[in-house]
């Protein structure tokens, strides 16, 4: 990576390139790439609270609330032309389905004016019930690939998510865990935007052979900022 | 009043039933509950089963055709281990007297085989535990099992009623006594501060305010305790005693068995090493602690029983009453944090109540030199510093709803008159109430999107039922309110692993035996090679594979000792107030090793003492930074509570602090400001500073993010039943599948502030880890009496706290900062900025 040629174009992000294509990793959890117009969420796992209650785990009903109001931000700050949404945006077949109405409404509010790509993931492998925009397996853009799940080997201009990466470092001896954008230049993996999503460490097997070097270089989400980690300095667990 | 068979019993034995064991009896006969206090040795546990036994042994033989009987009578200790000690205990005078009466033993470890017998053909004495008790009442056939329940024993019950277990077991004993009125609870338990406290738990809450019957033994014999006076310097701080070695190791070679007591794991595994580096006559001293494997401790148990062990060194996991063949000597190393702890562990020594108990107390620094001298004065005075019982806790009261609604339907009117009869519970307002039982049944949120999801329902007789047999099912896997921290079991390689930090990938380690479990942020610190001490080893870390952390035999270099949280007790108040007593008392000086009392009268010739009741704060300069340390003896927790606090408000008010750190004794805070120039100032002034408010505004604004409370909220929440217990053997990589308790704290925090399970974390945090009502309590006592001495440097009674700067880690707050660093180091490496 070119360090020199790192820019910073809003606060608290950190741009950098998958396959030649410009990319900011923003600290808020999305990606945007400048010379497309357009703006990446992954795995927003939406009515993942009702789909938990479901099984008797009623755990707060807040979660689709809180990851709308979220990407209504970036939203409203990059104001892109077109959006994919990564796959598994919701938690269930059914949970567009559950969508209460005024998230319903505000979802549309985001959607209107602009194209919006669901891409299917193995949570929701069908197109959400009544809510616009185009459902597909994948998308192929200016050379770069947007689908759910991570192609194995090096899968050059990928951009994907599912795995929720998250990396570890120990400095001072003590542990830091932020989930974070994992990538080798060639490929992007993103985070998962929605509030009750857990992760996956960058070093995990489910990775195995998708980076060029072994470990990709971590772009650590902090409160503010994206924090770029050279794999060497990653630990598993 | 005794039956025949049991008087010619005693009679064989040319013994007689003790005073005490007749007085129970007399006390249970009459119909009563009844507490007995007696020290170890006492014949306790004969005389809380003598009413069961007497009564079993007149009973009619069941007629042919009768109903089988339930279950007579009740056993419940905190310990597993214990349930089988008594079995074994109590067979014996059962089976020579030949007595018709069935005793079994129901724990965790019961196969499933028995406990299906046991609830067909029930014993008529079952050993159990706290939670076993709440599965058997969240059982369908519970009223059925129980309904000839007489008598229910509760053994160590000092140590049960102060935590939320006790909270669970006071809940199903109301439940008990819903099923049989007429239950009669006999409770055992060591010495106490209060005994009034516990005679109100053992009965059914009353307007009356009536109590169980109270029998105490006084002590035996006094015990002989002494302050290990060393030849050697004791250090200003430190929690290793290794100064004093040689001198433990001799006490130990000059008596039969040793038990030696120490606060924390860390402290054990430390101790065990330094003891074998000077056994030079080869001595078998063991380890005990509660993260080695069963395996390994049943047999130091057992070792220690057939009496062929010299010493072991061991952690509270002794501290109940197990019976440990005959040791002559406790050696406590480490201040003793309480005076009843003290006395309990003295009471591990030569269990026989007329033998004088000898002990020998070793403090590892200076401060621990007074503390030691006031518990050693307490005991001789036989004061008691259990801590205080506090209020039943939200989050155990859910578990118990939903338990009772898996066993039977039930009203909410009645349920909320049968909890308020357990004495935790005795003061909730219905209001709580009703919002725990909503929490159950849905959640108890606001935006009432989940009823269709409830997992209980009100039908129509007005009666709530769990509202499907899989809820009994979650609801049966996450009983019980022990939440350990995430654990990983310590396994030897056989293959070193040829593990780079960033290629987990290449694992390849193959397993050996399993020497404990250990806690997994200690594990998460660590890098290939790197050694640490574990069960008495130094080990070599190979790598982490799922729930396993693998390990080689270690060798020389830089050995780790993994530190525990929740290992360390905090300072009794009792214990705080005696040494402050004595830090402002010359005359009392003269108990004192030499060099201790040398060091106070240097401290006051260059600062000053503060007298007992007040706060001495002392400000000096030193490197580029201004340091202010306070003396408040409140114990770490409230400490770290307080540094947060105000450093929080330094920051506002411009002193630009960096850090703090707390002991057990003091707090010292350092800043760029010149912290003793602004208070000289009144700008603020300590008044200000130190005012109580702070625990208003201050405290919430902190408390929003901190991670104490978020672990505070996971145990809640598992606690309640809204997230699940992770089990041993789940794998991590299961992670991204699984809702984290701090994504649901984040939540829940900003959208229900006021949500049911937060108000159950606070109120948790500030008894817990927090320590808020400590602090609260010291604010008060602390105004207008707060003393400010500026000085030009350090002071001696400043040591101690000033060596701990760096070593402890200031907090568990993970910080951007760290993440920073590394960033830079990229930055660095690759030559720009």
């Amino acid at each position: 990576m070119n360090i020199a040629a790192r820019e910073l174009t809003r606060a608290g992000c950190e741009t950098i390139a998958v396959a030649g294509v410009r990319a900011a990793c923003d600290w808020r959890g999305v990606v945007h790439f400048p010379e497309l117009d357009l703006l990446v969420v992954s795995d927003l796992h939406l009515e993942k609270g009702s789909s938990h209650a479901r099984r008797g785990r009623l755990i707060p009903p807040y979660d689709t609330a809180a990851t709308l109001q979220r990407l209504a931000a970036v939203v409203d700050d990059y104001q892109p032309r077109t959006i994919v949404s990564l796959g598994d945006s919701f938690h269930d077949g059914e949970g567009a389905a559950r969508l209460p109405e005024p998230f319903r409404d505000s979802l549309m509010a985001m959607m209107a004016g602009r194209s919006w790509f669901w891409i299917s993931g193995n949570h929701d492998p069908d197109a959400p019930d009544d809510l616009p925009g185009e459902t597909v397996e994948e998308l192929a853009v200016a050379g770069l690939v947007f689908r759910h799940e991570p192609s194995k080997g090096h899968a050059e201009g990928e951009v994907a998510g599912h795995l929720h990466p998250c990396a570890r470092i120990v400095q001072r001896g003590r542990s830091v865990r932020r989930r974070c954008f994992a990538s080798d230049g060639m490929r992007l993996i993103m985070p998962a935007f929605g509030a009750f999503t857990g992760s996956l460490n960058v070093l995990d097997r489910a990775y195995r052979g998708m980076f060029r070097e072994g470990a990709p270089t971590a772009y650590m989400i902090g409160t503010s900022r994206v924090y770029p980690i050279a794999g060497s300095l990653l630990r598993p667990g | 009043m005794l039956p025949e068979p049991f008087l010619r019993w005693f009679a064989e034995r040319g013994w007689s039933p003790r005073a005490h064991q007749l007085d129970l009896l007399t006390s249970a006969q009459q119909g009563n509950s009844v507490l007995l206090i007696a020290p170890t040795g006492a014949g306790k546990t004969l005389a809380g089963f003598l009413p069961a036994l007497t009564d079993l042994a007149i009973r009619p033989k069941r007629r042919p055709g009768e109903p089988k009987r339930g279950v007579h009578t009740l056993y419940i200790s905190p310990l597993k281990a214990l349930a089988v000690d008594i079995e074994r205990n109590l067979g014996r005078p059962v089976d020579e007297m030949n007595l018709p009466i069935t005793m079994e033993t129901r724990t965790g470890d019961t196969p499933q085989h028995k406990r299906t017998r046991q609830k067909l053909s029930p014993p008529d004495i079952l050993l159990t535990t706290p939670e076993q008790l709440a599965l058997l009442i969240a059982s369908p056939d519970a009223d059925r099992f129980f309904n000839g329940l007489r008598y229910i024993v509760l053994d160590e019950l000092h140590s049960l009623v102060t935590s939320k277990r006790g909270h669970l077991l006071s809940l199903g004993l109301a439940r008990l006594r819903a099923y049989v009125p007429d239950l009669q609870a006999i409770g055992l338990s060591a010495t106490v501060a209060k005994p009034d406290e516990l005679r109100r738990w053992l009965v059914r809450q009353n307007p009356a305010g009536e109590m169980a019957d109270l029998i105490t033994v006084s002590g035996g014999a006094r015990p002989e305790i002494t302050i290990l006076d060393s030849e050697e310097r004791v250090p200003w701080s430190g929690h290793s005693a290794r100064y004093a070695i040689p001198e433990v190791y001799d006490a130990i070679r000059r008596h039969q068995t040793t038990l030696l007591f120490v606060n924390t794991r860390s402290q054990a595994e430390l101790l065990f090493q330094e003891l074998w580096r000077v056994n030079d006559d080869n001595l078998p001293i063991a380890l005990h602690h509660g993260s080695l494997d069963v395996g390994q401790r049943r047999k130091v148990e057992k070792a220690m029983a057939d009496n062929v062990l010299r010493a072991v060194v061991a952690t509270s996991t002794l501290d109940l009453g197990i019976d440990w063949g005959d040791v002559d000597l406790v050696v406590h190393v480490g201040a003793p944090k309480g005076a009843s702890r003290l006395a309990q562990r003295i009471g591990r020594a030569n269990h026989r109540m007329d033998e004088p108990s000898r002990a020998i107390l070793v403090p590892a620094n200076r401060f621990e030199v007074l503390e030691c001298r006031a518990a050693l004065e307490a005991n001789y005075l036989g004061a008691q510093d259990t801590p205080p019982l506090i209020d039943g806790a939200l989050d155990v009261l859910a578990q118990h709803v939903l338990g009772c609604a898996c066993g039977a339907p039930f009203v909410a009117d009645e349920l909320y008159a049968e909890v308020t009869c357990a004495a935790p519970y005795a003061g909730l307002d219905r209001d709580s109430f009703d919002r725990v039982v909503d929490f159950v049944a849905t959640g108890g949120y606001a935006l009432r999107s989940y009823e269709r999801y409830a997992r209980i329902r009100k039908t129509k007789d007005g009666k709530w039922r769990v509202s499907n047999p899989r809820i009994a099912q979650q609801y049966r896997l996450n009983v019980g309110t022990i939440i350990e921290a995430p654990m990983l079991n310590v396994r030897y390689t056989r293959a070193k692993g040829k593990v780079g930090a960033g290629t987990a990938a290449a694992l390849t380690l193959r397993g050996g035996p399993v020497l404990g479990k250990i806690e997994e942020y200690f594990v998460e610190t660590l890098s290939v090679g790197d050694m640490f001490m574990f069960a008495g080893k130094v080990l070599r870390f190979e790598g982490i594979r799922e729930n396993e952390c693998y390990v080689s035999t270690g060798g020389a270099g830089n050995v780790l000792v993994p530190s525990y949280a929740g290992g360390k007790f905090p300072l009794s108040t009792y214990l705080a107030d005696q040494v402050r007593g004595m830090l402002a008392d010359p005359a009392r000086w003269k108990a004192l090793p030499e060099q201790v009392a040398d060091w106070l009268r240097i401290q006051q010739e260059k600062s000053v003492l503060p007298r007992k009741e007040d706060l001495l704060i002392e400000t000096f300069p030193r490197g580029e930074r201004f340091y202010m340390v306070a003396y408040p003896f409140e114990g770490r927790l409230a400490h770290q509570t307080l540094g947060m606090l105000l450093t929080r408000r330094l920051e506002r008010m411009g002193a630009r602090p960096l850090g703090f750190v707390a002991t057990d004794y003091s707090l010292a805070v350092w800043a760029l400001g010149d912290l003793g120039a602004m208070f000289r100032a009144k700008e603020p002034s300590l008044g200000e500073l130190f005012d109580e408010d702070m625990l208003g505004d201050d405290l919430e604004a902190w408390l929003a993010d901190s991670w104490l409370l978020k672990r505070t909220f996971r145990n809640c929440a598992v606690i309640a039943g809204l997230i699940e217990k992770r089990f041993p053997g789940q794998e991590k990589s299961g992670r991204q599948v699984t809702v984290s308790a701090d994504l649901i704290y984040d939540v829940l925090r900003s959208h229900e502030p006021d949500h049911i399970l937060l108000k159950a974390t606070r109120a948790d945090a500030a008894s817990g880890l927090l320590d808020v009502r400590r602090l609260a309590e010291m604010l008060s006592r602390i105004r207008g009496r707060i003393v400010h001495k500026m000085l030009d440097q350090i002071s001696p009674l400043a040591v101690p706290v000033m060596l701990e700067i760096g070593k402890e880690p200031v907090n568990g707050e993970a910080h951007d900062s760290l993440l920073l660093e590394a960033a830079d180091l990229i930055d660095e490496a690759m030559g720009s900025a």
